[in-house]
């Protein structure tokens, strides 16, 4: 029961619950605030890998700048708790055990396979930043200009969106 | 019993040097609520706490407990779970970020274990801290909307706008620096500023637009004067804070009064060469003195100064104060092993309680910013002179190296 | 240390879940916070083989992804913003005017 071992259970077993709390709250903020802490569970398993630029994007982008959005809709649309509609009994019954069921085949053929992987776990030697801006600024950088514009298009496209109607 | 603490010294250690921060920290911001009511009420020709304790100096005790005892109410119809946890996020985030911070160079074993004057010492300490800033926006924008009352939602609301549009200043800000240290490291950023010429291998000289840009975008992240609108009592009631009192009103009032001093250690670090002394190295023979040269004076005053108070408890409290500090400082000449490790900490200390000042001061004598000067300061002047001052940094570097 | 099959399991578990969410929940911006849950659990994957493999192209096409997802959301969340505005309504079985 290596320190790693323990670390990396907390925080799995974190990160599936705050999934499950999505599920389970009826309001879209606590749904949200469960979603934060999933992110920030990721990052620290980043962290435990060793992909520690990787971690600290995350939380910078994903939990600082994507999840602040959903919570400023969601306080801006003034989103109130789901109403307890019955739509369909069948979805409930067949669908969830369904649901576990594919995720349960996906996880066993991993388990399965595990020994054909070359190196057996992540070697938690930190990447340096360097040699993710070498390779961001050499092989890929057509993505990255392509991505560049991406966000470009997003933003003119999400300010045209939210434009009031003249 | 040795035998234990040399194989567990790994978390021990860090954990007595938590114990230690976070107590020096706390006592430091309560401080600091003193310093500020003294220094704004000498601006304004008034005299501030002067009641409790000589020259006020019980005052921040007397607000603590005023806290402690204070009714703690609930308001109605609020979401509790987010009510609950804006206050304490927003303290947590506050004084985590003071956990990798290095405040001293030195490295020293204790029980077998090496370590450095700072808790952490990572490879990314400067992008933790970026993290836990952007973090710190839940904050705001969970008490604005928890608190029920649509004065607190614009409050909570406009604040989370402004520290998201400052946020990039200050990350585009501090490139710069980066790209002149290469390393995200705080130590690798202060031992890149390190030479032989004291003062002017310092980040400021080189980077004097960068230093302004994340020194403003940092005011206005904290929320301070002149950019606190969306705090201030006569706008908006009391903003985002309006419906909480007593214990959660003192978890966002420390949270950030430490953010405020997290601001400054960063600003030293960054562009103002952390703890390294001022003076050229050449000098030292005379410059290891100055921390007990401004400690003794210091110390007499003070004793003379309480001789002549004017009740008796003052009369008391503040020779043995002042006899405290001549102490210390006659300890300082006495020991120089001592004194070699205290001259990291004390430049380190001494810039950052200027940066202190300064924000002080600003909050006497400037006038607040109105929300959308606020916004298109931000947007159309801070953000696009700190993209130009990477391009700027990029285009002499490489002009340099070619 | 820790294998990789355990982040590889842990991946598809919260992609399962993203799964269970995105099918089951009515409120427009619960289901986009469930696909954001399904990148997230991809990036684990992305980042557990690159760091077992040794190769650092996995960790550059997490930031990619992460990229992407930031400006999905943006796009994403101006047009709930728009269809709230219309149907009044976030729940996505009210936005049925093309049912029969």
């Amino acid at each position: 029961m290596t320190a790693s071992l323990v670390i990396f259970l907390v925080l799995a077993l974190l990160a599936i619950f705050a999934a499950v709390s999505l599920i389970v709250q009826r309001h879209p903020i606590h749904s949200a605030l469960s979603l934060i802490v999933v992110m920030v569970a990721l990052a620290g398993l980043y962290l435990l890998m060793g992909a520690e630029f990787v971690a600290a994007v995350q939380i910078i982008v994903y939990g600082g700048a994507i999840m602040v959005l959903f919570v400023f809709v969601i306080m801006l649309l003034n989103a109130e708790e789901e109403e307890r509609t019955n739509f369909s009994k069948l979805a409930t019954y067949a669908g969830v055990p369904l649901a576990l069921a594919v995720a349960g085949f996906i996880a066993a053929a991993i388990a399965k396979s595990g020994g054909s992987l070359p190196a057996a776990e992540p070697s938690g030697t930190l990447t340096s930043t360097k040699t993710l801006s070498n390779l961001l600024f050499s092989d890929f950088v057509y993505p990255f200009e392509l991505t560049s514009f991406l966000i470009l298009v997003a933003i003119l496209g999400a300010i045209v969106l939210a434009q009031r109607e003249n | 019993m040795t035998d234990f603490l040399t194989q567990y010294a790994y978390l021990i250690v860090p954990i007595i040097k938590i114990a230690i921060l976070v107590f020096i920290v706390l006592t430091v911001d309560a401080y600091l609520t003193w310093i500020e009511r003294k220094v704004i009420a000498h601006i304004q020709a008034r005299w501030g706490p002067h009641r409790v304790g000589p020259h006020g100096l019980l005052q921040p005790l007397a607000d603590g407990v005023k806290f402690i005892f204070k009714e703690d109410p609930l308001p109605a119809n609020v979401d509790k779970v987010a009510y609950f946890l804006a206050p304490f996020l927003t303290l947590m985030l506050a004084i985590t970020s003071l956990a990798v911070i290095p405040f001293g160079p030195q490295k020293f074993t204790v029980f077998g274990y090496e370590t450095h004057v700072g808790i952490a010492d990572v490879n990314i300490s400067l992008l933790v801290l970026f993290a836990i800033t952007a973090l710190g926006v839940y904050g705001v924008a969970l008490a604005g909307w928890a608190s029920n009352n649509k004065y607190s939602l614009l409050g909570g609301l406009r604040s989370s706008a402004q520290m998201i549009s400052y946020e990039l200043t200050l990350t585009l800000s501090v490139v710069g620096v980066l790209l002149l240290a290469g390393d995200f490291s705080l130590r690798g950023i202060v031992e890149q500023q390190s030479s032989a010429q004291g003062l002017l291998t310092w980040n400021v000289f080189p980077q004097v637009i960068g230093f302004l840009c994340f020194y403003i975008a940092a005011i206005a992240e904290t929320n301070r004067v002149p950019f606190d609108l969306p705090e201030a009592e006569s706008e908006l009631v009391a903003g985002f804070h309006t419906e909480y009192a007593s214990m959660k009103f003192a978890m966002f009032f420390i949270a950030e009064y430490t953010s405020m001093i997290t601001v400054s250690c960063l600003a030293t670090l960054l562009f103002f060469g952390g703890w390294l002394s001022p003076f050229p190295a050449s000098w030292w023979p005379f410059t290891q003195y100055l921390p007990s040269l401004m400690l003794i004076p210091f110390g007499l005053w003070v004793i003379y100064d309480g001789i002549r108070y004017e009740n008796l408890f003052g009369r008391i409290m503040l020779p043995g104060v002042g006899t405290a500090l001549t102490a210390v400082g006659a300890a300082l000449i006495a020991f120089p092993a001592l004194n070699g490790a205290i001259q990291g900490p004390f430049w380190f200390l001494a810039k950052v309680f200027t940066f202190l000042f300064v924000y002080i001061w600003m909050r006497g004598t400037l006038p607040r910013f109105r929300y959308d000067q606020l916004m298109s300061f931000g947007w159309k002047f801070l953000l696009p002179v700190s993209i130009a001052n990477v391009v700027l940094t990029s285009i002499v570097i490489l002009w340099r190296m070619y | 240390m820790v294998p990789t099959s355990y982040y590889l399991i842990l991946s598809a578990i919260l992609f399962g879940l993203g799964i269970v969410a995105f099918v089951f929940k009515r409120n427009i911006i619960t289901i986009f916070m469930a696909i954001e849950l399904m990148l997230n659990a991809v990036n684990l994957a992305f980042v557990a083989f690159s760091q077992s493999l040794g190769k650092p192209e996995g960790e550059v096409f997490v930031l990619f992804v992460i990229v992407v997802a930031a400006s999905e959301a943006a796009v994403g969340l101006g047009i709930i913003i728009l269809t709230a505005r219309n149907r009044k309504s976030l729940n996505v079985e009210r936005v049925d005017l093309l049912k029969l």
